[in-house]
């Protein structure tokens, strides 16, 4: 495998007013491994940044520790500021912090209930009872994944029921039902067909406008099509970090170069 | 080319041993099915006898209290109540402990404190119900006799013996289905802000419910069947209980005390078998209630 400069990046910076959250100096070691070096970067409001990079480059790693998901798994060292708060301390509460910042993973991962509790799973979870809001969150929601057209009927059906892209959209949908912040989404269309993949797109697209959205994908032209800015993952090291147009146009790293023509390694 | 056609149509070694492979494991079958087959038409003929070859009323031996078949009084109700008695309240006391087990195994501890309990919770498996019981006659008894009163024999003490006993049951077959709880469960419950005991409570123990419930019913079905700890403390005088500390007796220490006393062909010896058949036909209806479980249960 060719060898690049790891140490070498070039990594775009953003108004402060911009910025949504704020990684600084992020490390993260499984056990004694280390998996992530140094990553600092900036996510804006209400934009769509997609991480892209090889397998093992640690850009899932790297986002699953701006929600705190990787607090059992590994050591992360580092700032990530939200609000004014880094959250990557003991004194935050985690539980609140993922109701700000939710996710959605590669496996469309529904619980085995209806469509309809796996909605108000979280709502109940944080103690709202009225059923009318219960009721306008769970329809609100789906039309956000645009699911609600195809489930309108079958609300009190098994999650289990729904087809791969359809499951995958609920749990969208699942987690905006707490109206978040940012949604980091984990490869979220890497186990659907292409015509899911689509629609979860389109929804993708449509969310931005409301929240900021962070994804991982191993599908170049997915983060070409839909995202605003692109950081590319190489080792463990984030080598760069720009618009979406440059990165796929005119990238300064060669790494990145060589990634996005396919002649890496 | 006739030669490729001639092979393809004669057998050749593997389907040969294809098929005495196949011949050896339905003979197996076979043997097991009429085993079981015979088992069941030898208790259910003896256990018959009572009713049929005695003309005893089948209801009055299921209703009736006074239990002693040399003077032709077949009541076996006091047996019955003590064994569902024993049974449940067992299972009962046990349930929330090894809930609690497991969910600390599977869920909380790291891998040391899991390494750590396994084999002590295998180590109850392999005590044998002797050693039970004699632990029971000689701390459980005397304590229930100073705390209760009586004489401290009885369902009390019963239960807290086979509570020891059907205890690494439970539990062992808890933690099975609470690792089969898929880990994505885990994951989207606290990607959506729930808090790591609202996961276990509202979607792990949910999710295994069915699990944990036939886990339970092993484990009544290993209380309804054990005989020796239980004779042990339960006092075995077959008498209606009349509080969960009096003598009383279950089906099975009813079966050990008196099987020796009795000669074959004869009312009491009937009785015995068919108190065999109760036990019988509720252990095929233990088995039925998890079937059913487990079919119902399945995550759709």
């Amino acid at each position: 495998m060719k060898q690049y400069d790891l140490t070498k990046n070039n990594i775009i910076q953003f108004k402060p007013e911009r910025v949504a959250l704020d990684a600084k100096h992020v490390n993260v070691f499984y056990g004694e491994k280390q998996s992530t070096f140094d990553v600092s970067m900036q996510f804006p409001k209400n934009r769509i940044i997609a991480f892209i990079g090889a397998s093992g480059s640690g850009k899932s790693t790297f986002l699953r520790c701006l929600n705190r998901m990787n607090d059992d798994v590994a050591t992360v060292d580092g700032q990530i500021n939200y609000e004014g708060l880094n959250i990557n301390s003991s004194a935050i509460n985690v539980y609140e912090l993922r109701k700000q910042i939710g996710m959605v993973f590669q496996q469309p991962n529904p619980f085995a209930k209806s469509i309809k509790d796996n909605l108000t799973f979280a709502l109940k979870k944080h103690g709202i009872k009225d059923n009318k809001q219960i009721d306008q969150v769970v329809k609100s929601s789906l039309k956000k994944a645009a699911l609600y057209e195809e489930v309108q009927d079958s609300l009190n059906k098994s999650a289990m029921s729904l087809s791969g892209g359809q499951a995958q959209r609920l749990c969208i949908a699942r987690a905006i039902t707490m109206n978040p912040d940012i949604l980091l989404l984990d490869e979220p269309t890497s186990a659907l067909d292409p015509i899911s993949t689509k629609k979860i797109e389109a929804t993708i697209k449509e969310l931005s406008e409301k929240y900021t959205i962070i994804m991982v994908t191993h599908n170049m032209q997915q983060a070409s099509r839909i995202s605003d800015y692109t950081a590319f993952f190489h080792m463990g090291h984030l080598i760069e970090y720009d618009k979406t147009s440059k990165i796929f146009t005119n990238p300064s790293e060669e790494a990145t170069e060589d990634y996005i023509t396919g002649h890496f390694g | 080319m006739s030669e490729i056609k001639n092979k393809l149509l004669k057998p050749s070694k593997a389907t040969k041993q294809d098929r005495f492979g196949r011949r050896i494991s339905v003979l197996c079958i076979g043997l097991i099915v009429i085993l079981v087959a015979s088992i069941i038409f030898f208790i259910a003929t003896k256990g018959m006898a009572t009713f049929i070859s005695n003309h005893v009323n089948p209801i009055k031996f299921l209703t009736g209290t006074d239990w002693s078949p040399s003077q032709k009084m077949t009541g076996a109700l006091p047996m019955i109540v003590t064994s569902f008695g024993v049974t449940l309240l067992a299972a009962l006391i046990a349930t929330p402990f090894a809930i609690a087990i497991a969910i600390y195994m599977t869920e909380i501890a790291n891998k040391k404190g899991s390494k750590f309990l396994q084999p002590i919770i295998e180590l109850l498996v392999g005590i044998p119900s002797v050693v039970y019981g004699f632990v029971g006659l000689t701390v459980v008894v005397p304590a229930v006799r100073t705390l209760f009163g009586g004489t401290g024999f009885g369902i009390l003490a019963g239960s807290i013996v086979l509570f020891v006993m059907v205890l690494p049951t439970i539990t062992t077959l808890t933690i099975d289905s609470l690792n089969a709880v898929p880990s994505h469960y885990r994951k989207a419950s606290l990607a959506l802000g729930a808090t790591r005991w609202q996961t276990i409570y509202k979607v792990i123990l949910r999710a295994a419910l069915p699990g944990i419930m036939t886990a339970i019913v092993f484990g009544m079905a290993r209380a309804f069947g054990e005989a020796l700890a239980v004779q042990m403390v339960i006092g075995n005088s077959a008498l209606m209980p009349t509080s969960l500390v009096s003598p009383t007796s279950t089906l099975t220490s009813q079966l050990t005390t008196e099987v020796g006393n009795t000669i074959m062909g004869t009312l009491p010896n009937n009785a015995l078998w068919s108190l065999a058949l109760i036990l019988l036909l509720m252990s095929l209806f233990f088995n039925l209630v998890v079937k059913y479980i487990a079919k119902r249960g399945q995550l759709k």
